[in-house]
């Protein structure tokens, strides 16, 4: 696994094609790890000269923002942005959709102008440009449901592209009852993933497994690390983890890649 | 004293309108309480969102069955007010069905006999959305802020409708003159034997025309005090909606302002404030009352008809806790109502009256409950943004208050520290390549 940072690139007066922002959960969280390994064995694979910023990445303030805590948000946007400018970077790809709305959304007015892009949308691109070849051999005839991530979704209208990856992999796509503009929320969203929810009669991870399972599902698909935890969690609740998975996207190419 | 009837028919216009427009300068005062905010860019896909959203109901007929009712009853509601054109005319100036002498009788009777036919589909609709809210007993009907008032005022708008579109339909069966055209009476030649025939039939005929006027002007007024406002708002509201991508939160410039200065190596840190006297007080972050919004949250707040879709579709909601969306709008308007109140006693200046809009009217859990997924502002039939108003009081809980849940209080401490929510060093973020 290749995985250039930045400051190589740099100290080889070099400009990668894109840069790969991890995110938080991609570097650390034990389960979205295996996400960012995922993708960064398709993008070598399909020989992307990508780089990360590795030690000089940091949060991108969204939790912090979506708690009340401008000063903390701004202070983090301002840090990263000068980073990153100073790298000169053009585009931005990363696996998490809260980095992705922070960073296409909201660093724009604090001097941080970059073309930002969902992996699943990098992805679909690269597949457009014939450098990426999905074949479904593995999955064939599984019947796979996405859950549409809030901060991909509705908040950046990004629908098609994850479908358009799901379906080159030869699966049923089912959709659930509640999707796209009208998809649930995992209940991580907000800062929500950092802390206990109010009082009331049920989770909402439990509710949005229920509905994932209404369509008897092999496969559960995810786009964000944070959806993957609560998804995943969900199906451990209802002890189906051993008849259905969740995956992310980039996990169900890659392992049709047999990378 | 032939005149009397047009002189009190001109005194009822200019009662009715006239109160109106003072309620009306009031909400326009109210909703200038809130702070300015320039959504004046683009306005070609502003007058399409109108065009689209409030004239057009697209986003109402997401769901098929209220949809299609509420564009009947919509339709029906327009349209049939062409015919109070008439009736103002004919009041005024003491003529009688004034359009049915200057159209050919084909025309008018086929305007007429729209209206009767508009008439009966309002009355239907009406009836349909009585029952859902009376006897089916839908979910979003039956919330707690649903109680009371709010309950009463969503049947007394139905009754309304009713009420008017049967005086409508009993002014034209008993117009011996309008009978006798044989042209547009497609309803109320059915109902107009009921009436019996003779000198009586004048009478109901005049108190109909005269109650459905009424009627007309009384509804106006009861507007300002109803959720009904949505009729006119709905324009205005659709308007000036966010037009950003719906994750994009408002960068604060007040803390761009001080971030900068921190971040710049040549600020000096014991420099006097340059002209910092110049506005008084330093801003508050967030918002604790009605006043701290802008003016579209505020507007927002009067335009909701808390017809409960984005609480039905809130996933905290369905999930049992506190909040509502629909609560939010309410309170808003209703702290707003409190406050336009409090200004009005005291002589135009508001006098604290120890309240606001935050812990009075919306808890703190009903704030931290929000996941922030934009569900709410995507059901919304007229683009009302509850998730703004709740990320500004989160704001305010922060910022202000040091108010946030301890594990809130943990990650940001974490983000402060080590760049991450979670207590791992920075230096460590490129572990994963290695690890197996």
């Amino acid at each position: 696994m290749k995985v250039p940072t930045m400051a190589e690139y740099m100290a080889e007066g070099k400009q990668p094609e894109v840069l790969f922002w991890v995110g938080c959960a991609g570097s650390f969280d034990d389960r979205a790890k295996k996400i960012t390994k995922a993708f960064v064995k398709i993008l070598n694979n399909a020989n992307v000269e990508f780089a990360v910023l590795g030690a000089e990445e940091s949060c991108t303030g969204d939790p912090a923002k979506r708690s009340g805590n401008e000063f903390l948000f701004q202070m983090q946007a301002v840090t990263n942005i000068e980073v990153m400018n100073a790298y000169e970077i053009k585009k931005v790809v990363t696996a998490c959709p809260h980095c992705f709305n922070t960073i296409k959304n909201e660093y724009p007015s604090l001097g941080g102008n970059y073309e930002v892009m969902h992996h699943t949308q990098f992805l679909k691109s690269l597949l457009d440009e014939g450098r990426l070849t999905i074949e479904g051999g593995n999955f064939k005839g599984k019947r796979i449901t996405f859950h549409d991530p809030c901060y991909l979704g509705r908040a950046n209208d990004v629908y098609e592209a994850p479908r358009d990856l799901i379906r080159k992999l030869d699966v049923e796509l089912v959709e659930m009852r509640k999707c796209k503009k009208n998809g649930l929320c995992c209940g991580a969203g907000g800062a929500q993933m950092f802390k206990e929810p109010e009082p009331g009669n049920k989770d909402v991870n439990i509710e949005r497994t229920e509905q994932a399972l209404e369509t008897t599902p092999d496969i559960i698909a995810t786009g964000c690390p944070f959806c993957n935890t609560m998804m995943t969690d969900g199906i451990k609740n209802k002890e189906k983890e051993d008849s259905i998975v969740v995956q992310d996207i980039a996990e169900l190419i890659a392992n049709a890649q047999d990378l | 004293m032939e005149y009397i009837p047009n002189i009190l028919f001109a005194i009822l216009l200019i009662a009715g309108v006239g109160y109106f427009a003072k309620n009306v300068k009031k909400l326009r005062r109210n909703i200038k309480l809130g702070k300015d905010v320039d959504r004046s860019d683009n306005p070609s896909e502003r007058w399409k969102n109108m065009a689209m959203i409030a004239l057009g109901q697209s986003k109402m007929v997401r769901r098929p069955i209220a949809g299609f009712l509420h564009v009947v009853v919509y339709i029906g509601f327009i349209i049939i007010n062409i015919e109070v054109l008439e009736i103002i005319i004919d009041g005024l100036f003491g003529t009688h069905r004034i359009f049915s002498k200057i159209l050919p009788d084909s025309i008018y009777g086929f305007l007429i006999g729209t209206f009767e036919v508009l008439a009966i589909l309002v009355l239907v609709s009406v009836i349909v959305f009585w029952l859902r809210r009376n006897v089916i007993k839908l979910k979003r009907f039956l919330s707690a802020e649903m109680k009371g008032w709010p309950k009463s005022d969503g049947n007394i708008i139905l009754y309304f409708e009713v009420v008017l579109m049967t005086l409508f339909l009993v002014m034209n069966a008993t117009d011996v003159q309008f009978q006798d055209m044989e042209t547009g009476n497609i309803i109320s030649k059915h109902i107009a034997g009921l009436f019996g025939s003779g000198e009586h039939l004048h009478i109901i005929e005049r108190v109909a025309w005269w109650l459905h006027i009424a009627g007309i002007l009384v509804f106006l007024n009861y507007l300002y005090f109803s959720k009904h406002l949505h009729i006119l708002l709905a324009f205005p509201n659709t308007w000036y909606a966010n037009l950003n991508p719906k994750g994009q939160f408002k960068n604060d410039a007040n803390v761009t302002k001080e971030v900068m200065l921190m971040m710049d190596p040549n600020a000096d840190p014991f420099a006097a404030p340059a002209e910092a006297d110049e506005e008084g007080e330093p801003e508050k972050f967030g918002a604790s009352d009605v006043q701290d919004l802008n003016w579209v949250q505020l507007m927002n707040a009067y335009t909701c008809t808390e017809c409960g879709r984005c609480t039905s579709e809130c996933p905290a909601n369905q999930t049992g806790k506190k909040l509502s969306p629909r609560k939010i709008m309410m309170d808003t308007r209703d702290r707003l109502e409190e406050v336009g109140k409090n200004i009005d006693a005291n002589k135009g200046t508001f006098v604290d009256d120890g309240k606001s809009l935050l812990n009075d009217y919306i808890t703190p859990e009903e704030l931290w409950a929000c996941t922030s997924c934009n569900a709410c502002v995507e059901a919304c039939p007229v683009n009302i943004d509850p998730l703004s108003i709740i990320m500004e009081m989160r704001k305010y809980l922060v910022m202000e208050q040091s108010a946030a849940p301890t594990e809130l209080n943990v990650m940001m401490g974490n983000i402060e520290n080590n760049g991450a929510p979670w207590p791992y060093n920075q230096m460590d973020r490129l572990n994963w390549k290695d690890e197996n």
